[in-house]
């Protein structure tokens, strides 16, 4: 087994995230699919660190960690206030100005 | 040169599956609850994964901010929201399924041949030397040197953001809450009075008073505004006419 494994795995769980984006209409479960990309791009900077022996990888994977908390953050609140305003978590719901 | 150890090739060849398959169950399950925990699960594996990959700091700050932090937001969130529609599997747009799914296999492809083919130019290093001195104290020493800048910059970002979800979240009341009085008006004053004397209670009388089991009404069906409509949306109602009184015993008699 060679460290480029994980990689398979990182590319895997980042096109699960895209279809997952795609297909649900939750926007919660959207988010979390989100929440998926961003951990598989995290899983290739980790391992590319390992590879190249340089710690640079774990650095911007932090950055990215506290990006993605960041985000999480925001557009749960943006998700509560569509909520209470629409009362429904369904994206496909809140596409009033193509009416 | 890195060699991997067998007991590191095992926890991958474990845990991986276990990974992808968590991650595409999060595609088909119906419950968004069911989503959140299959989430919490691949994290941990990416978690244990990081550890495995000489990250110690990154594994456990995947723990604390991730399944600790992220995750329980998310299941916060989940509880506040409730379940409605969009939590249904069924297509709103026809043919996305297909075409999502075809351009995932082409795309996951892609990935997959691209890293198979890319060449770095020199074997896999390894962080024995890197993190020499700990893996915390070698991370601190760059993040603290050469990328202190984008270190403020984050934090920047996290007081704003901390600052947009207020905003976000704050709510001002345009008109007064309705007292009591008001609502009991109004109820009277309604098109119907058929709820001026409030909703029927859940439960069938002396057999079954569960708030999952509508009332009876006199003829017999079940009374649908009895019970919360939360539940009939999560399908936790239970059938009332399995506690329904079939004839009544008349053997007993009164005690004096």
């Amino acid at each position: 087994m060679n460290p480029y494994n994980y990689l398979y795995v990182a590319g895997l769980l980042f096109t699960i995230g895209a279809v997952g984006v795609v297909v649900r209409r939750n926007a919660i479960v959207v988010f979390m699919c989100v929440e998926l990309m961003l951990n598989a791009a995290n899983l290739t900077l980790v391992t590319f660190a390992r590879i190249n022996g340089t710690l640079d990888g774990q650095v911007v994977a932090f950055f990215t960690m506290v990006v993605a908390a960041c985000e999480v953050v925001v557009g749960l609140a943006i998700i509560v206030t569509i909520y209470r305003s629409r009362r429904s978590a369904s994206i496909d719901d809140a596409s009033l100005l193509k009416r | 040169m890195l060699t991997i150890q067998t007991p590191e090739a095992v926890m991958f060849w474990v845990l991986a599956p276990v990974a992808v398959l968590a991650s595409l169950g999060m595609l088909l399950v119906k419950k968004a609850v069911h989503s959140a925990l299959l989430l919490a699960w691949v994290m941990i594996t990416l978690a244990i994964f990081y550890i495995a990959q000489d990250a110690l700091f990154l594994g456990i700050v995947q723990i604390v901010v991730y399944t600790g932090a992220v995750m329980m937001l998310f299941l916060f969130i989940l509880m506040l929201v409730g379940v409605d529609a969009s939590d249904s599997l069924t297509e709103t747009i026809p043919g996305l399924r297909p075409i999502a799914i075809t351009a995932a296999v082409g795309f996951g492809g892609l990935l997959v041949s691209l890293i198979g083919r890319a060449t770095l130019g020199h074997g896999a290093v390894g962080l024995d030397t890197a993190n020499g001195a700990g893996n915390v104290q070698a991370l601190a020493k760059l993040l603290f040197s050469t990328y202190v800048w984008p270190f403020e910059v984050v934090s920047a970002l996290l007081i704003t953001a901390a600052l947009g979800a207020m905003v976000l979240a704050h709510h001002q009341r345009t008109v007064a809450r309705p007292t009591q009085r008001e609502q009991a008006i109004a109820r009277f004053r309604g098109e119907s009075l058929g709820s001026a004397a409030g909703l029927p209670n859940p439960g069938v009388f002396a057999r079954h008073n569960a708030v999952d089991v509508p009332a009876l009404l006199p003829d017999g069906t079940a009374a649908p505004n009895s019970i919360s409509a939360t539940l009939k949306a999560r399908g936790d109602m239970l059938d009332s006419a399995q506690f329904e009184l079939g004839e009544v015993d008349n053997t007993v008699t009164e005690e004096k």
